[in-house]
């Protein structure tokens, strides 16, 4: 439109960035869930009954991680607080399992976030006890008519199963079985056998309704995804930019081969990597060698990389412990013996490695120790002497191969000598 | 320049060289809107070899006001420059962050103070109740960012990463996804020299972006060490002075602020014959020449922290010629009593030898000899490789007179002696303190330690024999069981 001010390239990358950055990194909630129609409905049925009707209700959310189960649940609350009758009446309370460790630091939190009568300000008075009283009290009196339905959010779900004796769980379950105030408690967990963690009392309280989030797209569903989340919106100020991000996208994520969207936790670094890496203001739209090399990146063995980096003295110190664990079959060595395969081929097959004395070998084997390329077998026992605690080497056969292959100007012999099958 | 050091390090007076192509690539690829250009000029000058990352780095981070990942790991080396990097580039840039180093949170109140504080003032951390949770320190977190919303992105930067897995097994899963908790724009870098691998829990959390910073080749070493050469000599002397060091340290150590401490420490000799005249700085052999052997010496006792760097250079002005550094560990110097030391050879041979060749080797007379491999298959190996093995007081009491050459009453001095190599943990007890009757022991000591003092002592040829003997057991030359046979026969003690 020629009323509007047509933006600089500068600022359409950066107005782009921000929008996109928004979008996968602060993960903001998109209109309507992907391929997720059935459980959205399913899941928004539920809580319109405890909040419109008054009937109570518990479900598990159980879905691997990166799936959307909160990104489902928000669109989920977003759509019921637009209800007019919910808006005034629920009340919600979100816990998450990772940060109240404990069923103490759950109901205060629960008691806060309801402004019952013994928080002031800030503070919650009372024991543990007291304060278990207090709620069920609270939660007890009123019934379907008179008191106002509460949505618990539990995340991390399987965590809560951990404290002492589930009371937290079972004391949740029981309001929502009895006719007492509409409660609808909802878990959110990644882990597919969180039913098995309830113990017998809280398992039989739970109404065993779960909506399970794993995904069904065909891989053409999944790229259509995939550029969906990467294309800029319609009402972006400069048109003619966002076409043409949006056209290199279509045209990039087709090409682009299956390989690069193997996993699904990937994506989201990927795409960041590659839009915020390599976009700039030379380099405006979205190219296949971005993806590739953002790939590249992100799916690099970080052992390998941290193998480059050893020196050649612990280089031959990891060459025979492969050794001996090709000789011995993987039992646990000691520092010893390591000192003694390399002992061996400082004297019969080297000629560019002198010899060194022990207590510098010592250095570098505690370096690898450091690194945790070596583990101790029994963390933590001091009563054997240093050198001969046993150990076992955190590396494959394969990636010490590979990272020799790899390593900058490797002497000739010491390449030999971890190739040669006796050494 | 290397702020993290703490080495003692002699001042130095650091010139910055200023390769005008180095300007030149700098401008090309650090083009990050929203910061100023001269800042991030000045700031890969200070950071070499590592435009790159730096770059990676900015573009990550975007414009302050945007959005960021809500974690990145970064790993690689120690001394590689990750800490160096991230925190020069907040400093400089002035955004809001919090450095916090994992080793010196013991516990994660002290972790949640130092962020709180960092972000919104003392006064904020001062609300933490005594022993905070990590719900309180996120619900104070949301109160303060509510307060004063954050309109650039926040940093978290936690130094030492690998410590947080040993602190509340929530704390590091709840600290990578801190941006969706208290829905704030904040960003945690974690820093390390262990890979992702080893961090994640069991069962997943969310997934930082990972990012390495690659280990220095052997010319970026160089580049990076000549920065600090010393003013009075030019830089390509000091530059083949730490070629000459990297020749002698690079195949053992690649760690940049080892070599930089031995670098400051050698340079002084390395410097001698240019000060006394004997050579000119273009003679780089006779140079050579003079400082090997030591740096030979540094490796065995510098490098290892057997002297210390103020020792070291007082031995450097002090001595003419090569005398015998005093070193920390116990290997020259220990001074025991007589008996003390055969002892302690009588508990070595007792703790590498298998109790069954006693007969053969301590007692003068033992009768018929079988011709039997008096060594079974599985301990010619493991009897030096697996360690000492327990022995009872009595075989030890045993084994110590027939070695001691004179005649020695069991008093209750030479018993006390014992329990004074135990508490100098020369030796071990093995086994429960209240066996009163028979308590084991275990040798603690090297051979070498033992043949150090077994040459103290004027000790007759049929020691030295003992012990040599049980060399050539424990080293697999065993090759007839005759030749031994008539070894063992030849050392008189049968």
């Amino acid at each position: 439109m020629s009323k509007r001010r047509s933006l600089t390239e500068a600022q359409c990358v950066s107005l782009a960035q921000k929008l996109l950055r928004e979008r996968l990194c602060h993960q903001k909630l998109p209109d309507r869930p992907l391929a997720l129609d059935s459980q959205y409905k399913h899941l928004l049925e539920l809580l319109r009954r405890t909040a419109v009707h008054g009937e109570s209700n518990s479900v598990l959310i159980v879905g691997p991680r990166g799936s959307g189960k909160t990104m489902l649940l928000g669109c989920v609350l977003r759509e019921l607080m637009s209800l007019k009758e919910a808006q005034k009446n629920v009340l919600l309370v979100e816990l998450n399992g990772l940060l109240q460790t404990d069923d103490k630091i759950a109901l205060k939190e629960i008691t806060r976030q309801l402004h019952l009568e013994n928080v002031v300000g800030d503070k919650v008075f009372g024991s543990f006890a007291e304060n278990l009283a207090f709620l069920l009290e609270a939660l007890k009196k009123g019934d379907k008519s008179s008191s106002r339905p509460v949505v618990f959010v539990l995340d991390e779900f399987d965590l809560f199963a951990h404290h002492k004796n589930q009371t937290l769980l079972y004391n949740l379950l029981d309001v929502s079985q009895s006719a007492q105030t509409p409660v609808a408690v909802l878990g959110l967990t990644c882990r597919l056998d969180v039913l098995e963690l309830l113990e017998k009392r809280v398992k039989s309280r739970f109404s065993h309704r779960q909506i399970h989030l794993f995904s069904s797209l065909s891989f053409a569903q999944y790229v259509d995804a995939v550029r969906a989340q990467l294309s800029l919106p319609p009402d972006f100020p400069d048109p003619k930019f966002s076409d043409a991000w949006n056209h290199s996208v279509t045209v990039h994520t087709q090409h682009t081969s299956r390989s690069v969207f193997t996993n699904k936790s990937y994506t989201q670094s990927l795409f960041l990597t590659s839009f915020s890496v390599r976009v700039s203001v030379s380099h405006s739209t979205l190219h296949e060698a971005d993806l590739l090399e953002a790939s590249r990146l992100i799916s690099a063995d970080s052992k390998a990389i941290i193998l480059h980096g050893l020196s050649i003295l612990e280089l031959c110190l990891i060459i025979a412990m492969k050794h001996l664990n090709d000789t011995y079959d993987g039992e646990p060595f000691n520092f010893q013996m390591v000192h003694n395969e390399f002992k061996k081929f400082i004297q019969r097959k080297s000629h560019s490695i002198h010899k060194f004395e022990k207590p510098v070998v010592m250095k570098a084997f505690e370096h690898l120790l450091q690194l945790e390329l070596v583990r101790p077998v029994d963390s933590g026992v001091c009563k054997v002497q240093r050198e001969y605690q046993l150990m076992r080497l955190m590396l494959e056969h394969g990636q010490v191969m590979e990272a020799l292959q790899r390593y900058p100007q490797c002497p000739t012999d010491v390449k030999q000598w971890a190739l040669s099958a006796f050494a | 320049m290397f702020s993290s050091s703490s080495l003692p390090i002699q001042p130095l007076c650091i010139r910055i060289i200023q390769p005008s192509n180095l300007i030149k690539r700098m401008s090309v690829t650090l083009q990050c809107p929203g910061y100023p250009e001269d800042t991030l000029r000045s700031l890969a000058e200070r950071l070499p070899c590592r435009e790159t990352q730096l770059a990676t780095l900015l573009a990550l981070m975007g414009q302050p006001d945007q959005y960021s990942y809500p974690s990145v790991f970064i790993y690689g080396h120690r001394a590689t420059g990750k800490s160096h990097v991230v925190l020069s580039i907040m400093k400089d840039l002035e955004l809001p962050h919090a450095s916090v180093d994992c080793v010196e949170c013991v516990s994660s109140g002290l972790l949640f103070h130092q962020v709180l504080s960092a972000f919104f003032g003392p006064d904020a951390a001062a609300l933490l109740p005594r022993c905070p949770s990590l719900s309180d320190f996120v619900r104070l977190y949301k109160q303060m960012s509510s307060n004063s919303p954050a309109t650039q992105t926040r940093y978290i930067i936690l130094d030492r990463a690998e410590r947080m897995r040993d602190m509340d097994f929530s704390l590091l899963p709840a600290l990578l996804r801190l941006q969706e908790l208290v829905n704030d724009n904040v960003t945690v870098i974690l820093l390390s020299e262990i890979v992702w691998e080893k961090f994640r829990p069991n069962t997943g959390c969310f997934e930082p972006l990972l990012f390495h910073f690659p280990d220095y080749s052997k010319a970026e070493l160089v580049q990076i060490l000549s920065w600090d050469h010393h003013p009075s000599y030019t830089p390509e002397l000091y530059a083949s002075y730490i070629n000459i060091l990297l020749g002698v340290f690079f195949s053992v150590c690649r760690d940049l602020r080892e070599l930089r401490h031995l670098a400051v420490l050698n340079f002084s000799k390395f410097c001698e014959p240019l000060e006394k005249g004997e050579a000119k700085e273009s003679d780089i052999h006779k140079l050579w020449k003079n400082i090997e052997p030591h740096l030979q010496r540094a490796m065995q006792t510098v490098y290892l922290r057997e002297v210390s760097s103020v020792q070291w250079e007082q031995q450097q002005m002090d001595e003419k010629e090569a005398t015998t550094l005093r070193v920390l560990s116990a290997h020259a110097h220990i001074e025991l009593p007589y008996y003390s030391k055969f002892l302690l050879i009588a508990a070595y041979l007792a703790s590498f030898n298998p109790a069954r060749t006693d007969r053969r080797f301590f007692l003068k007379s033992h009768g018929k000899i079988r011709k039997t491999n008096f060594l079974k298959k599985h301990e010619k190996t493991s009897n030096h490789l697996l360690g000492p093995k327990p022995f009872p007081l009595d075989r030890l009491m045993a084994i110590f007179y027939s070695v001691v050459d004179s005649r020695v009453a069991p008093t209750a001095s030479v018993f006390s002696q014992i329990s004074s190599l135990v508490t100098l943990q020369l030796l071990s007890q093995v086994g429960h303190d209240d066996q009163l009757d028979s308590p084991k022991y275990k040798c603690s000591v090297s051979l070498d330690f033992i043949l150090a003092i077994s040459r103290c002592v004027c000790v007759c040829v049929r020691l030295l024999d003992l012990l040599a003997l049980s060399l050539v057991i424990q080293s697999q030359v065993v090759r007839q069981e005759r030749s031994l046979f008539t070894a063992v026969s030849n050392l008189h003690l049968l």
